[in-house]
């Protein structure tokens, strides 16, 4: 770190909340200007609009941005309507994309639920609640680059080096090619994942548990329900905002899943999504156009998540 | 309190402006060539990492010393995506390795790359550099890529110890190294030893494989008119050589732990299995510098000419042999880059790695003698004798070509019957591809 750089640095801490008071100044000063019964409806809009821009900038722009891109040629020099969009739906390879992406997002977000549910669950009934937590919470706390590397050790086809094929071999199994052999490569990829995601929603349905009043539990248990009923009839309704919260960023996650499969099998063997296909087409093929066409067709996907989100939160507000 | 902000705002702004200034000002300093101090950074990108890296910075050593500047090097193996996104960014690295000539022109036609007329010294170029290498290094005309290190491709490498102990010969030809490979294998080893694993590359060692069989079988010929994307992927002279490839890379018997141990294999574990007692295969087909592997994977055991050893594949219709070679391109015109690209052409900086081990200098001002060892001399000389030297064909494509080649690679292994297909489908790569 140079000098220059500790400047910067100076500048932008103190430059930044300064800005921000500077602008806050400026908007009353503007404010003089209109009419005072009209100031309390204008001064909200002005104190929005620097988040507007930074919003238009960093987001809206891209989109549209990248949805231009998505009808023009591989170096975006000239349109070529949906011709990106028909290449890839007759690309072989970009069905298996798809059906591994929907796999990732059903196999990886339903373990990752009920795995979170059943170890919060149990846990909340241990003296040793935290330890436990704890411990699945450990892998979120590994970049996926380190994760993917120590994974392909795990799977590492001479039983010397993998945990795995060592394991199997035990069960008198021959070494296996985990990795190279669809769809059985998609699968242990999720499995990585699992390793690093049950951990969030552990935590974050643990909390929802403990919100769970007590003196509700005791009653149904006074009232004779047996342990299962109180966890179908009580505890699991009660859970199913926080399990919507978990499922819908899982699902996210799922989606956007990039460096475990790009540091394991670098998207060869059939084990692309729409991330690596994404990347595969702008970096590796350097079409500019296909690849914008799959990040448009990701967008599409997660569409539906976020407007799932968005109306939960509505509910949550008018409940309120 | 409301008057003390007054004053605060403007002047945050005004320091705001004079950020973004500062941010801009990197006007090169005076002394713009010549020798002596120069003082300031080069930002380096290169694909040389762990021992590699450590030779290539005792190259440049040297240089920064003398110049006093600083030296900012990043490594990546993912080259490609690394240097389009800095590029596309505005902030491209000073030098930078390039991932091959084909990459080179697309750099180049984009006017992404400094030309080298004015930076390089042209005659001395020409006196020390073989006229290939010239060619190989620039773009509809332009000089923008200069070779540091060379290595030469398909070299088989074996253990002459382990030869001594089961009663094995060098071959002499073609057909000697085919009875040679059924000999082994009818012993009950598995005689290659195949590593195609590297990450985002993956599968780029099988391409040398291919490239060294259609060189051979078909002539240069048909090979620049392969790479040039004249000749169809399902032609007869492509089919044969992927088929030659396969014919032993896709067979348990002939491969150490089957093709699967061979996709999943690193490029550089590939011919561990050569070191192993009792071996677990006896050939590993390479380029030279896999012996820097060798010495690192086995520091007790691999020892040049006594437990690892090679001979070039042999021709079989045609002779030659493919080379591959590491170039250099300036993006920003600095001082600091003028000067190290000037510094990189030289003998003196070229020598230094030669010295290290696993490096081949394209420069003819690099005596014989420099080399280490009997291998890397014979390594040496095999490129400079050879009747036909061709480029490294999958360096060569268009970036998409050579991505699918890789990829098709490990299909080939993993499916062998599925060739049909994995041509077709590198034949409509072909056809988008090319034609920039």
């Amino acid at each position: 770190m140079d000098f220059g750089t500790v400047l910067m640095a100076i500048i932008v801490v103190i430059g930044v909340p300064a800005a921000t008071v500077g602008y806050a100044l400026l908007t009353e000063r503007l404010l003089k200007l209109v009419r005072p019964q009209r100031r309390a409806a204008v001064r909200p809009w002005l104190w929005l609009l620097p988040g507007f821009a930074f919003l238009g900038l960093y987001l809206i722009y891209p989109t549209i941005n990248t949805l231009i891109l998505s009808f023009q040629n591989s170096n975006s020099t000239e349109f070529v309507g949906v011709e990106n969009y028909a290449t890839l739906l007759n690309q072989g390879g970009f069905w298996q994309t798809m059906l591994n992406t929907g796999l990732w997002i059903v196999f990886f977000a339903a373990v990752v639920v009920l795995l979170g549910i059943l170890i919060a669950v149990l846990a909340d009934r241990v003296r040793y609640e935290t330890a436990v937590k704890a411990l699945v919470f450990l892998p979120l706390a590994i970049s996926f680059v380190a994760a993917g590397v120590i994974w392909n050790f795990m799977y590492d086809f001479d039983p010397d080096r993998g945990t795995v094929n060592a394991i199997v071999g035990i069960a008198g199994v021959e070494p296996q090619s985990w990795l190279t052999e669809w769809p059985r490569n998609t699968f242990m990829l999720i499995i990585v994942g699992i390793w690093m995601w049950v951990g969030f929603a552990t935590v974050i349905l643990s909390a929802g548990l403990k919100g769970i009043s007590t003196e509700l539990l005791e009653a149904a248990r006074m009232d004779g329900a047996n342990e299962l009923q109180v966890f179908f009839r009580i505890i699991l309704p009660l859970l199913a905002p926080t399990i919507a919260v978990v499922a819908t960023t899982i699902v996210i996650t799922a989606l956007k899943t990039f460096d475990i499969i790009y540091v394991m099998t670098g998207g060869n063997f059939g084990t692309n999504n729409l991330a690596t296909l994404f990347y595969a087409e702008r970096f590796r093929a350097f079409d500019a156009g296909t690849a914008a066409a799959v990040a448009i067709i990701l967008l599409l996907a997660i569409i539906p998540v976020m407007l799932f989100n968005i109306r939960r939160f509505q509910a949550q507000e008018a409940i309120r | 309190m409301t008057r003390t902000f007054k004053y605060i705002a403007p002047l945050a702004v005004l320091m705001l402006v004079l950020a973004a200034c500062d941010a801009g000002d990197e006007s090169p300093g005076p002394g713009a060539s010549g020798d002596g101090e120069l003082g300031g950074e080069i930002s380096i990108i290169a694909v040389y990492a762990d021992a590699e890296q450590e030779a290539f910075m005792s190259m440049i050593e040297p240089w920064a010393e003398e110049h006093g500047v600083q030296i900012n090097y990043e490594s990546t193996r993912d080259i490609n995506a690394v240097l389009t996104t800095r590029l596309a960014g505005g902030n491209p690295p000073d030098i930078a390795g390039l991932p091959g000539p084909g990459q080179m022109a697309e750099f180049a036609r984009n006017d992404q790359l400094v030309a080298l007329d004015d930076v390089i010294d042209l005659d001395t170029y020409r006196e020390n550099y073989s006229d290939a290498w010239i060619e190989l290094g620039s773009a509809d005309g332009e000089f923008v890529g200069i070779f540091t290190k060379n290595s030469v491709k398909g070299g088989i490498w074996y253990n002459p110890a382990a030869f001594e102990d089961a009663g094995y010969e060098v071959p002499e030809d073609f057909a000697g190294l085919e009875a040679l490979v059924e000999q082994i294998a009818e012993d009950g080893t598995p005689p290659w030893g195949i590593g195609l694993e590297n990450a985002a590359a993956s599968g780029w060692p099988g391409t040398d494989w291919i490239e060294d069989f259609m060189l051979r079988q078909s002539g240069p010929d048909a090979y620049n008119q392969w790479w040039q994307g004249e000749l169809a992927w399902t032609s007869d002279e492509v089919r044969s050589a992927f088929e030659a490839f396969g014919a032993w890379a896709a067979d348990e018997t002939y491969v150490a732990g089957g093709p699967n141990s061979a996709l999943n294999t690193a490029f550089g574990n590939g011919g561990d299995c050569l070191f192993e007692d009792p071996p677990e295969c006896y050939l590993h087909h390479q380029a030279s510098f896999i012996t820097s592997f060798f010495e690192d994977n086995f520091p007790d055991v691999a020892e040049s000419g006594v437990t690892y050893d090679f001979f070039m594949m042999p021709g079989i219709e045609y002779d030659g042999v493919v080379a591959g070679g590491d170039l250099f391109g300036m993006f920003n015109d600095t001082p600091q880059a003028r000067s190290l690209m000037q510094y990189l052409v030289t003998p003196e900086a070229q020598q230094i790695w030669v010295e290290i081990g696993g490096a081949l200098s394209p420069n003819k001002g690099v005596s014989l003698d420099a080399y280490p060892d009997e291998i890397s001399r014979r390594s040496a000389e095999a490129l400079i004798n050879a009747e036909t030297v061709v480029f490294d064909a999958s360096d060569l494509m268009p970036t998409e070509m050579n991505a699918a080649f890789w990829s098709a690679v490990l299909d080939y292994v993993q499916n062998p019957d599925n060739l049909d297909s994995i041509l077709e489908n590198l034949d409509a790569v072909q056809e988008d591809s090319y034609g920039g």
